[in-house]
């Protein structure tokens, strides 16, 4: 079994996010990078597919050079080997088309991506990619198993969650409870340095542009009530908030 | 001309929908709704008028796949000439969206939550921690909408639905649903205008009782913080956060949930948000409106109270 996991090289969740240059910027002044939390989920769900039914397990980043540690990481928890398309990653779209046209030159069984970065929160390189490859899709997945090529899953769906199958070859998105992430040990980060890295220049052009940054209006302040009187909050969203 | 994909649900126009109506309305153009699923009774379409269409579309097909949906959705905007076309960011329009985008070679923007500005669309990015305003130069898009963002107005009346249908499609499903659970809470937790949410505060999962209780009072959906849904106290659909769901409801209540700043990302783009938790230091008080210092479970009692005696004025 072939698997292609599409890693995104995020801000780390403690981040606190400002922007630079008149606010069209995002400050990576002092920012930890870590990989995509979703992204990490579907490569330890790939590495488990993999050690079950024998195969590989390709990692692929869109980044420049500074995206490396976390591609190192990935494949100190196993993957096979790793690609890196030598660009700035800008849009899903821009994204996709490269993985789509690294994709097309081998036969993957299974391809996966978390189901958003974290940071521009886009959701749509899993669906672009199947499009592209005229593969079907599945996201949202919370679980997969795999006999005899064919995939059973499950997603969440607007209130609730379906259960589907699916013959390979296919594109998934993951969702939380997809895997436990694995931590790499001392013989895995070894091992890294000597697995392959390949470098491919890129192909795509982006198709939109972040113009301008806007953080959240800040509160006004919080309106105490006392805890001997809780029942009075009720009253204040009724009849001055309005929500209830 | 903006189309506007309808999502029906259980026989129905998914709220989301009326949604993207007045959304795409704004924008300018003429808009053509097109509901594709199967409704007994195609009449109740004529209301998506009432919110911005001035024509109605009926493709039949009766199971969702992404791809045939994606496929009808991208033949209608062909024939009908369509250069952007507005889905709502559900689950089910999140997984036609790009395909629908790279049929057509349009541009996509996906979690927008406000009318362009500028030939700028403003969507929410860093889970929830800040906005990105995003332009296009191409000259199709396809726009999904960040449900919630808008107030639903009406602003037309009922108009006459049309059914279309495409035979020349490649339209056999590319997977197969083989059966659907309805998660335990009544109301979607993305759909929910009112979120009760609590945390570790609550001590274990036999103290939800009193959550549940108050939700129902409220007409509101339960959540929950990502300790809560790792050790199991509650279905993982309900973690909400940075790596849970984002929402932006009219009210979060937080009750004995600390406000971490990966809890904080997925919620801080509710209208209004209370606060409940007995350390008067807790960050979640920072980005309150409302806020209790006390123990939950002498708390909540009272706000079940008070409650229910809202509920019988
Ligand atoms: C990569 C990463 C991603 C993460 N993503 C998320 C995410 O998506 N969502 C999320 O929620 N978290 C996320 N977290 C975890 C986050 O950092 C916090 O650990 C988590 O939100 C804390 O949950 P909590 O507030 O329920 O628990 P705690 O931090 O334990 O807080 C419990 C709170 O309850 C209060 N309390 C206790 N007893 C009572 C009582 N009787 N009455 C009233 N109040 C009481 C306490 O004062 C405290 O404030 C993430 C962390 C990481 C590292």
């Amino acid at each position: 079994m072939k698997i292609l996991v599409c890693l995104s090289v995020v801000p780390d969740t403690t981040t606190k996010i400002t922007f630079t240059d008149n606010d069209t910027k995002f400050n990576t002044t002092g920012v930890t990078w870590i990989m995509n939390p979703y992204d990490e989920m579907a490569l330890t769900r790939a590495l488990e597919l993999t050690e079950q039914h024998t195969g590989s397990v390709t990692a692929i980043t869109v980044g420049l050079a500074d995206t490396e540690a976390v591609i190192r990481k990935a494949l100190a928890v196993g993957a096979t080997e790793a690609v890196r398309v030598n660009a700035a990653p800008i849009d899903a779209f821009q994204v996709a088309s490269e993985i789509a046209s690294y994709a097309s030159t081998a036969n993957f069984d299974l391809i996966f991506t978390g189901r958003e970065s974290i940071d521009y929160n886009g959701g749509l390189v899993a669906g672009l990619l199947a499009e592209m490859l005229n593969l079907p899709s599945v996201n949202v997945v919370t679980k997969i198993d795999v006999n005899d090529s064919v995939a059973k899953l499950e997603r969440d769906i607007d209130g609730g969650r379906e259960v589907l199958e699916c013959s390979l070859p296919l594109v998934l998105s993951a969702q939380k409870e997809f895997a436990e992430p694995r931590i790499p040990n001392m013989r895995g980060i070894m091992a890294a340095r000597t697995k392959p890295l390949s470098i491919i220049e890129p192909a795509a052009a982006n198709t939109i542009t972040f113009a301008k940054f806007e953080l959240p209006k800040a509160k006004q302040g919080v309106k105490m009530i006392n805890a001997d009187n809780a029942g009075a909050l009720i009253e204040l969203l009724h009849n001055e908030a309005k929500v209830i | 001309m903006t189309l506007v994909y309808l999502e029906i649900s259980d026989g129905k126009i998914k709220k989301s929908g009326f949604e993207a109506l007045n959304f795409a309305h704004k924008l300018g153009e003429d808009v053509i709704a097109v509901a594709i699923g199967s409704i007994a009774d195609t009449t109740l379409l004529a209301e998506a008028g009432k919110y911005g269409a001035s024509r109605v579309v009926y493709i039949a097909q009766p199971e969702f796949e992404n791809n045939t949906y994606a496929s009808l959705l991208s033949a209608a905007a062909s024939q009908l000439g369509s250069n952007t076309v507005v889905i709502s960011g559900t689950y089910s329009g999140k997984a036609i969206a790009p395909r629908v985008a790279v049929k057509l070679q349009a541009a996509i923007i996906s979690g927008v939550v406000d009318l362009p500005a500028d030939n700028a669309f403003k969507k929410g990015v860093f889970s929830g921690k800040a906005f990105a305003f995003v332009q296009t130069n191409a000259s199709k898009k396809v726009i999904t909408l960040t449900p919630n963002s808008f107030n639903i107005e009406e602003i037309g009346t009922e108009v006459s639905v049309e059914n279309m249908s495409f035979d020349n499609n490649s339209q056999t499903p590319l997977t197969k649903s083989i059966e659907k659970i309805k998660a335990g809470g009544k109301i979607p937790l993305t759909e929910a205008e009112v979120v009760v949410s609590a945390g570790r505060g609550m001590k274990g999962p036999e103290n939800w009782g009193m959550i549940e209780e108050l939700a129902d009072l409220l007409g509101a959906a339960t959540a929950c913080s990502k300790p809560v849904s790792d050790m199991h106290w509650r279905s993982h659909n309900e973690h909400v956060g940075q790596t849970g769901i984002t929402i932006k409801p009219n009210l979060y209540i937080a009750i004995g949930i600390s406000g971490a700043i990966q809890h904080l990302a997925g919620v801080s783009s509710s209208k209004v948000i209370v606060a409940i938790n007995k350390d008067p230091e807790a960050p979640f008080f920072k980005v309150a409106d409302y806020g209790i210092v006390g123990d939950a479970f002498e708390v909540i009692p009272q706000l079940i109270n008070a409650a229910k005696t809202l509920n019988k004025a």
